[in-house]
């Protein structure tokens, strides 16, 4: 019965150490491939196998040994006095292509390239099945071999295609026509590294560099095209690929799994509602803030614990930074240039954390958002780049808690800036804990904050103390009467403009703020994207 | 061994455009491009009120961007570039 599903061995042609070709498959004959390389014990121990099955089935059956270095080669040869063929494959394509992750590795196909038999390391019982069933295809006797003097097995060693840094080039190579960015050359005295900071690719700090076998690896992390345009970024609205999130992604220092947030991230920040064009380029310091939600916080190990708004974790550190260096290197956003904080803040290198969902009493902020819980979510909000610290060691229910909380969140902007927008609140679980022992939800959480920072129109005016403040023409007022004076406007235009997680760790009575910039449709308004995970 | 590294950039050339001819006089039709930051109306106002006193032969149209925080919309740089001669753009705080 002919087998429709059989998947034949992968086709090559190698030269041997006669100066002829080997060519596989289809072939005249039945092949016996044989694996090895010059440094493994284990493949030292097979030679005199290999050689045997030359001698008795070679007129019958092609019997090649394949080596894995053209020095290593030169030398099996000679030590075991080999005269099977032995075919270089020091560029380890065919080693690669086969799959192999040890040699010896043993495989004998039929002339088409049907895979029959195979095996790794050394098997005495693998080889005497194997040399019964060369004399069963050959017709030839089999040769006596004294099999007590070769040990039950012994383990192979590992293959050098899949060596460290080897595996990724011969990926990468296998692979290449998926790139289609701009390759450069460096020249041999060139250091990579100098290279990437004298053509202002970097943040300041140093990047990996972005050979195509890191790219390669980086794009394992989608299941999207390379050639997919993501986005158009600001300010220069250029389309980025994929491969080119790839490209930056790599130089943040991220892993492939993290590719997704990276792209969920740049999706949500180049909207009109996000405007990140206005985010970079205004004098005030802002930036993306991204946060993390859904189980992918797990998976990519984030951290939304001790520290969570600090340093010291990959995937917080790289993925933040990843999406700034494509905005940077692909939209054009440079400092100095259409970046042009007056100040800067040191979130601008990268601003990325999780919250802390299982520490929370209240449901996530992407379920809050219209999210599933079990859907890994990423939400961008453009605010100031870095985030401030709110004690309060001392306050035992959540109505002092959280009055005391909204008094700190006065100094956001200015004391004296009433009805403005988003900020993102950070609560800790120490100041959770507080606020879940009275049961109360998010939506009394911003109407507290809103009661506390409430103030007279008569506190919030520009005056000769403080010239900072409100207007009366911007209130729509000419000539107040004292009762209009006395109308209170809370910090907030709106209590949903107070954005609230909970991350941070279990010891210490401090929240945080990240402080808003212009907010809204003449501004930025956070923006949630799901993410689209390979597995 | 040659190190290859893919371009993270846009690869785009940036296009290098003239300045346009000098002819040594203002005539004709001025944008003055208020772009919605605080107290930009009162620059405006102040060269307006300097342009029509030494420039009496110039139509001044004024022009506001919706808000400071987003390029200008298409329609307003379109309406700009078919109505004007010159711009003035006003970047104040």
């Amino acid at each position: 019965m002919a087998d429709v599903s059989t998947n034949y061995l992968p086709a090559f042609e190698l030269g041997d150490s006669s100066n002829g070709i080997a060519r596989a498959f289809p072939c005249a004959r039945a092949v016996l491939l044989c694996f090895v390389k010059e440094d493994c014990p284990t493949c030292g121990l097979t030679m005199g196998l290999i050689e045997a099955a030359h001698i008795s089935f070679g007129a019958l059956v092609e019997v090649w040994a394949i080596g894995q270095d053209a020095e290593g080669n030169a030398k099996l040869v000679e030590r075991h006095r080999l005269t099977a063929p032995m075919l270089d494959d020091s560029a380890l394509k065919v080693s690669f292509a086969y799959g192999l992750d040890t040699v010896p590795t043993i495989i004998l196909a039929d002339s088409r390239g049907a895979e029959i038999r195979r095996f790794a390391g050394f098997g005495r019982d693998d080889w005497r099945e194997m040399f019964a069933e060369l004399a069963r295809l050959s017709g030839a006797d089999s040769p006596s071999i004294d099999w007590k003097s070769y040990p039950e097995s012994r383990p192979g060693c590992g293959s050098k295609s899949v060596e460290p840094g080897i595996a990724e080039r011969l990926d990468a190579e296998a692979r290449g026509d998926k790139l289609t960015a701009r390759r450069i050359e460096l020249g041999d005295a060139e250091d990579v590294f100098e290279f990437m900071f004298e053509r202002g690719l970097t943040d300041g700090l140093p990047v990996v560099p972005p050979t195509p076998e890191r790219v390669m690896w980086m794009l394992t992390g989608t299941r999207r095209d390379p050639r997919d345009v993501v986005a158009t970024v600001p300010p220069n609205l250029a389309p980025v690929t994929v491969e080119k999130v790839a490209v930056n992604a790599v130089m943040a220092g991220c892993r492939p799994e993290y590719l997704p947030v990276v792209i969920a991230a740049l999706e949500a920040v180049c909207t009109d509602e996000f405007n990140i064009h206005g985010v970079m380029a205004t004098t005030w310091g802002a930036t993306p803030v991204i946060v993390v939600s859904g189980p992918i916080r797990h998976r990519l190990g984030m951290n939304m614990g001790m520290m969570a708004l600090g340093y010291g974790t990959r995937s917080n550190a790289t993925i933040g930074r990843a999406l700034k260096l494509v905005i940077r290197n692909v939209g054009g956003a440079r400092p100095g240039e259409i970046e042009r904080s007056t100040l800067g803040a040191i979130g601008k290198f990268t601003t990325c954390f999780a919250e802390w969902e299982e520490r929370s009493p209240w449901e996530p902020l992407h379920v809050e958002r219209g999210f599933k819980k079990e859907e890994s979510v990423v939400t961008a909000f453009g605010l100031e780049a870095g985030s401030r610290q709110i004690a309060d060691q001392t306050s035992r229910t959540a109505r002092a808690l959280v009055g005391s909380l909204g008094l700190g969140l006065e100094a956001c902007w200015h004391p004296k800036q009433h009805g403005s927008g988003e900020i993102l609140l950070i609560i800790s679980p120490e100041h959770a804990d507080t606020i879940a022992r009275d049961k109360w939800n998010k939506a009394q959480v911003r109407a507290r904050i809103q009661e506390v920072t409430s103030r007279p129109i008569r506190e919030l005016l520009q005056d000769d103390d403080c010239g900072e403040g409100i207007t009366l023409k911007a209130l729509g007022m000419t000539n107040p009467t004292e009762e209009q004076l006395a109308q209170k406007i809370p910090k907030f235009r709106r209590p949903e403009n107070i954005n609230i997680i909970v991350a941070g760790g279990d010891a210490g009575k401090f929240s945080a703020v990240f402080a808003g910039w212009v907010s809204g449709p003449m501004g930025s308004s956070s923006v949630s994207r799901r993410i689209e995970e390979a597995i | 061994m040659k190190q290859v590294i893919i371009d993270p950039t846009d690869e785009r050339v940036p296009l290098r455009r003239m300045l346009a001819a000098r002819s040594g006089t203002i005539a004709g039709r001025v944008a003055l491009l208020d772009i919605a930051k605080p107290r930009g109306d009162v620059l405006i106002d102040r060269l307006a009120e300097h342009l029509q006193d030494r420039l009496p032969g110039v139509e001044i149209n004024r022009y506001r961007k919706p808000t400071f925080t987003k390029p200008a919309p298409d329609e307003l740089r379109r309406r700009i570039a078919e109505e004007s001669d010159f711009v003035i753009e006003a970047l104040a705080d």
